[in-house]
């Protein structure tokens, strides 16, 4: 792996070291952190200074500290929601592939039907109606993003299973979860890796357009998403402080998809040379 | 029957029924959501006996399935029913925000389709250069910041700094067109660097796929100039992935720009529908959210036909 | 005076009626002159010079939605209470921005039977924009709309005291109530008893917005946009200089801070106190304060434990620092409540030496919970923004300080949505504002007596409610005070409200907007007045 690494462009070495760098910020942040996390240190809007380096936020709480608190929870939030959402999404999708028929009609209907309502709304919707704590807040955006990754898997899947190799093991009568995991889903890496690379990101940036609807994350939980949010209005008389949380999200999201860009690169490097 | 109408009307038929489900759907999760219409319309000053007089004047002390029916046989005629709050025939009021929300969605379209195909040719054809390297920084840089801060950002330089632009897309019906696109491009702008990137990469991506194939080394032995390769060989056979990810941006640019709306305090449906589901106004609710599930049933169905006729092969799966 | 300096005043006076000098410039310069004293007198005299007549005032406001009418009954939030109350229709009775109550529609007033019947005198020539005479009789219906079994008009609860409104001739009306109250002339200023063109038959019309207001109605989008246009026949001396007023609905702060900058508004409400420095100061753009009641409370349900122990509610209202509240979430824009809702323009408001003021104190907090018999305590406060703006800070900020006490606050955000049918007077603990009312009575008895409909903590304190009757009948001017400062004692003592702030609300305005050197504070933008008590330089 690290000789792979070594071998790979500098966008790809730039990207794995800035997600090591955020994964080690997101681990150690109560070490890191020079406050607690809700810890009200200062007045409010207190300006750049050795003691806060990036000031205070409307509340007087240390930026510095809300921003490194805020990798935890908004990189733990999006993992989750797009793990889960891979799950579901991408199992149900490689099923609708396999099975085909008339599980695979209901299952695409179903999706057909929860795509055609448009997202951000129908959040807006369940996330009234089960309240916004983490948990449902998770769950509503995975199953709205699943939805995506269900028909991408299914794409990708249906080229697959009409393979030889997935006939012959289906003859030797494998069974359904050794069918997926050793022969369909080694085979739609590729596509998956993609989307999963953007949907991690857009993971943010819907949360951060909830709490511009006035929904998002329980308080006191610092996310970028909703830090954007809550200092956005600054930028308008050139204050910059916005553009920290703004920027710690895009800074991640380029370097996921940098990293996914050379991955992907690599998988269609292999396969052309095993053919 | 040719097989491509049949496979159109099919399609129509599925779709009406997606329709009939998503209409079921919002009925459903709109009455679970607390409080109903009248709460929401008297607010701080409800009272039991003002709330029940009210319930009791637009009938919704009736059961949820009579008035979901109802409401169903309404539209079975055509009749879109009226608004629960204010009483106006939906139908009229809704079509003026239908055309406004049409309006920046074309506009944006037409800034951001073509300039997302010519940058992802121009990536492809020189992938893996400094310019391709920029373009795929900026874009994904642009994407990576929320809506609404786009556009703070936009109004910051182009409006407030610069004086180019007005701050708020102020339109009203009796506009002149010219008025009326001056004071749409903002938002348009915004959307097209909120949908560009997404565009733009697939483009890239599905030339880079087909670039390997043997017709096209083929066209480069030939000695064919490079650009006249990607655009008259590799271009045609990669419109199906390109036409689809352009459907699912055009459908966003109509469904999904509530955030740029509210921004822009620009009058489009995404504006309605977040403010009758806050007043729980049902009919008018299920009026948008119709609209909007048929605007993307139907660009599905469009971005199908072009793969299709694109690529006929896929008439006859397997 | 000699010549050099009267030509010298004259230039400085012409400036500022033209609106090209600030107030405090005037007075620097003519101080200079050694005319210090004069100074005020003579900067009133240029700023009040005859307001000039003309132009399109655009103002951005907040609360409007698509679901708006212009059913006066249905006024929900700013937006239409400013295009209805401040630019369509008049009511009986008007606070002045002074704080008086002076005629409007009624040209006089008289109470009798102990403050149980009212005879009101109805103007005389007064025209509705269709051009119809005002009669007792559209006073009549317009009063009904708001009574009765199917009314589901907002000002039934204000109204719940009338038992009958009759008409006597062509221009009397007289309006039995089941209960003395001598404010009764003070809730006809109500924005919701709008008066409308009967339609003959006990009903009136309201739906094609007609009244008697300074402006008529040329076009209403709801929920985006209203015009309208100035009624040649207004009534009312020395009002309404807009030819036309167009009101936008605008709902983010940004956009409407923006749209003033650019010269696309020339007033906005609804300022964040967090960006009201900021806005200040920025050319061309004046930033002022509205200082009324409204206020932020907390109201704890009494009939829940643990609020329902005294001690309990003590406690909680000493685990706020209000001083920090008011400098985070009111960024200095208001003053320090006292757990007691009469505020700065109510006049019977209790001395601090009648009341002191109550403090952040987690000592006293942890005596009083210890009394109660809990160490330390859990409480859940629900929040929204809609609840009072700031309220999710606010709460986070109490959560720390509470923790010395003993006391664990958890801020749970609730939507905005349906915020107040379903946490406000639902959850034990929860965030709320009030406007505040122009007096004590009609404060009290909208939200503290026990049987009022929005007494949001569901306290009942049988002294307190005699006091209220009491009150109500008494017209000497020095009992009433006795009566309503013991009343304020009560609450502040036993009362489930923690009240902490009283908040200014704040409005920007372009410097070609000019408005009178006092104005309204009961509601914002001049009590809503600004369509037709302001003027363009």
């Amino acid at each position: 792996m690290l000789k792979l690494l070594w071998t790979a462009p500098l966008s790809a070495k730039v990207g794995v070291l800035a997600i090591l760098a955020y994964a080690f910020v997101a681990l150690f942040a109560p070490l890191l952190a020079p406050y607690g996390e809700t810890a009200i240190v200062g007045s409010s809007y207190e300006l750049w200074s050795d003691k806060f380096v990036f000031g205070t936020d409307n509340i007087g709480r240390d930026m510095l500290t809300r921003l490194i608190y805020g990798a935890r929870n908004t990189i733990g939030i999006a993992f989750l929601t797009v793990a889960i959402a891979f799950f579901v999404g991408g199992t149900l999708g490689m099923l609708a592939a396999i099975l085909g028929g008339a599980y695979d009609m209901l299952i695409g209907r179903l999706v057909d039907i929860l795509m055609a309502i448009p997202s951000l709304v129908f959040a807006l919707l369940l996330l009234t109606v089960f309240g916004t704590s983490i948990p449902s807040l998770v769950l509503i955006i995975a199953l709205l993003d699943s939805t995506r990754v269900f028909r991408i898997a299914r794409s990708a899947a249906m080229n697959v299973v009409v393979m030889e190799f997935v006939e012959a093991a289906r003859l030797r009568g494998e069974g359904m979860g050794w069918i997926i995991r050793k022969e369909v889903l080694p085979n739609i890496t590729a596509p998956l890796l993609a989307e999963f690379g953007l949907r991690f990101c857009f993971v943010f940036l819907f949360i951060a357009a909830l709490s511009f609807l006035g929904l998002g994350i329980q308080p006191p939980l610092a996310d970028w998403g909703s830090m954007v949010r809550e200092t956005a209005t600054l930028i308008n008389y050139n204050d910059i402080t916005p553009l920290l949380p703004a920027i710690a999200i895009a800074g991640l999201t380029v370097a996921v998809n940098f990293v996914v860009d050379w991955m992907l690169h690599l998988s269609s490097g292999l396969r052309s040379d095993s053919h | 029957m040719s097989s491509l109408a049949r496979i159109i009307l099919q399609r129509l038929g599925l779709g009406l029924l997606t329709l009939f489900a998503v209409s079921l759907i919002i009925a459903f999760v709109v009455e679970l959501l607390p409080g109903d219409i009248t709460q929401a319309m008297l607010g701080q000053s409800a009272t039991p006996e003002t709330v029940a007089a009210f319930r009791k004047e637009i009938g919704l002390d009736r059961p949820a399935h009579i008035r979901y029916f109802e409401w169903l046989g309404g539209i079975f005629t055509g009749d879109l029913g009226q608004s629960l709050a204010s009483k106006r025939d939906i139908s009229e009021f809704v079509g003026t925000r239908l055309s406004n929300t049409l309006f920046l969605g074309g506009l944006a379209a037409a800034f951001a389709v073509p300039l997302a195909l010519l940058l992802g040719l121009l990536a492809a054809l020189y992938r893996n250069s400094i310019f391709d390297r920029i373009v795929n920084l900026t874009t994904l840089t642009s994407i990576s910041f929320p809506e609404f801060f786009v556009a703070y950002i936009l109004i910051l330089f182009l409006s407030v700094k610069a004086g180019i632009f007005p701050g708020i897309s102020n339109v009203s019906t009796n506009l002149a067109f010219g008025d009326q696109l001056f004071r749409t491009i903002l938002p348009a702008l915004t959307l097209t660097l909120v949908v560009l990137a997404h565009m733009l990469r697939m483009t890239r991506a599905a030339i880079i796929n087909l670039l390997s194939s043997p017709y096209i080394e083929m066209a480069h032995l030939k000695g064919t100039r490079a650009f006249r390769v990607i655009v008259y060989h590799a271009l045609p056979n990669a419109w199906g992935p390109i036409v689809n990810v352009i459907a699912l941006n055009l459908a966003y640019l109509v469904v999904g720009v509530v955030v740029v709306e509210v921004v822009f305090v620009y009058p489009g449906l995404g504006q309605l529908l977040v403010d009758s589901v806050a007043k729980r106004d049902l009919p008018v609710v299920q009026a948008c959210a119709i609209i909007f599930a048929a605007v993307y049933i139907l660009l599905n169905l469009l971005a199908d036909i072009v793969s299709i006729v694109s690529n006929p092969r896929l008439l006859h799966p397997r | 005076m000699y010549s050099r300096q009267q030509k010298e005043l004259n230039r400085l006076q012409t400036k500022v009626s033209k609106g090209s000098m600030s107030r405090r410039e005037f007075l620097s310069r003519v101080s200079a002159m050694g005319l210090g004293a004069m100074a005020p007198g003579l900067y009133m005299q240029s700023a009040m010079a005859a307001p000039k007549q003309g132009g399109r005032f655009r103002q951005g406001v907040t609360g409007g939605a698509t679901s708006d009418v212009l059913d006066p009954g249905q006024i929900l939030d700013h937006y239409m209470l400013n295009v209805q109350f401040g630019q369509l229709r008049n009511n009986l009775t008007e606070v002045a921005p002074s704080g008086e109550l002076v005629p409007e529609l009624a040209e006089s007033w008289e109470g009798s039977n102990g403050a149980k019947t009212w005879n009101f005198k109805v103007r005389q020539g007064v025209e509705f924009h269709n051009g119809k005479s005002l009669t007792s009789e559209d006073v009549v219906d317009s009063l009904n709309h708001h009574l009765g079994e199917d009314s589901k008009s907002a000002a039934k609860g204000q109204l719940g005291a009338v038992t009958s409104v009759k008409a006597d001739g062509k221009y009397g009306v007289v309006v039995e109530l089941s209960g003395g109250d001598a404010d009764f002339p003070f809730i006809l200023t109500d924005y919701h008893i709008l008066i409308c063109p009967s339609n003959g038959d006990g009903t009136v019309d309201w739906q094609s917005g007609t009244g008697t207001g300074g402006f008529s109605l040329v076009e209403h989008e709801p929920g985006v946009r209203t015009l309208t246009k100035a009624n040649p026949n207004y009534w009312k001396p020395n009002r309404r200089f807009f030819d036309e007023v167009e009101t936008l609905q605008i709902a983010d702060s940004s956009a409407r801070e923006n749209a003033l900058r650019t010269g696309e508004l020339d007033a906005m409400n609804n300022v964040a106190p967090k960006t009201a420095d900021l806005l200040k100061r920025q050319p061309g753009i004046v930033v002022d304060v509205t200082k009324g009641n409204k206020q932020v409370t907390l109201p704890m349900l009494t009939n829940v434990a643990p609020f329902d122990n005294n001690d309990v509610r003590t406690a909680m209202k000493y685990i706020i620092d209000r001083e920090q509240w008011l400098q985070v979430v009111a960024r200095g824009y208001g003053e320090l409540g006292n757990d007691n809702p009469i505020g700065p323009a109510n006049v019977y408001r209790a001395t601090t030496d009648e009341l002191p003021q109550r403090g952040y104190d987690p000592d006293k907090a942890k005596y009083h919970l210890k009394k109660a018999g809990f160490d330390s305590l859990n409480v859940k406060f629900h929040a929204a923004e809609t609840g009072f703006g700031g309220s999710i800070d606010a709460g986070q900020m109490m959560a720390e300080t509470a923790r010395p006490a003993g006391i664990n606050v958890e801020v749970v955000r609730e939507p905005d949505d349906g915020y107040w049918s379903n946490v406000w007077m639902k959850k034990p603990f929860s965030a709320c504002y009030w406007s505040g009312r122009p007096t004590e009575n009609m404060m009290f008895s909208t939200v503290y007596w026990g049987e009022a409909a929005w007494n949001d903590t569901y306290w009942k304190n049988a002294q307190f409610d005699d006091l209220l009757l009491k009150g109500r009948v008494e017209t000497d001017p020095t009992k009433r005070r006795a009566i309503y400062v013991e009343m304020q004692q009560i609450v502040h003592n036993d009362g489930a409200t923690v009240l902490p702030l009283f908040l200014q609300d704040i409005f920007a305005i372009n410097d070609k907007v000019r408005h009178p050197d006092v104005i309204g504070g009961n509601w914002e933008l001049d009590g809503c007045k600004a369509a037709e008590r302001w003027w363009f330089a």
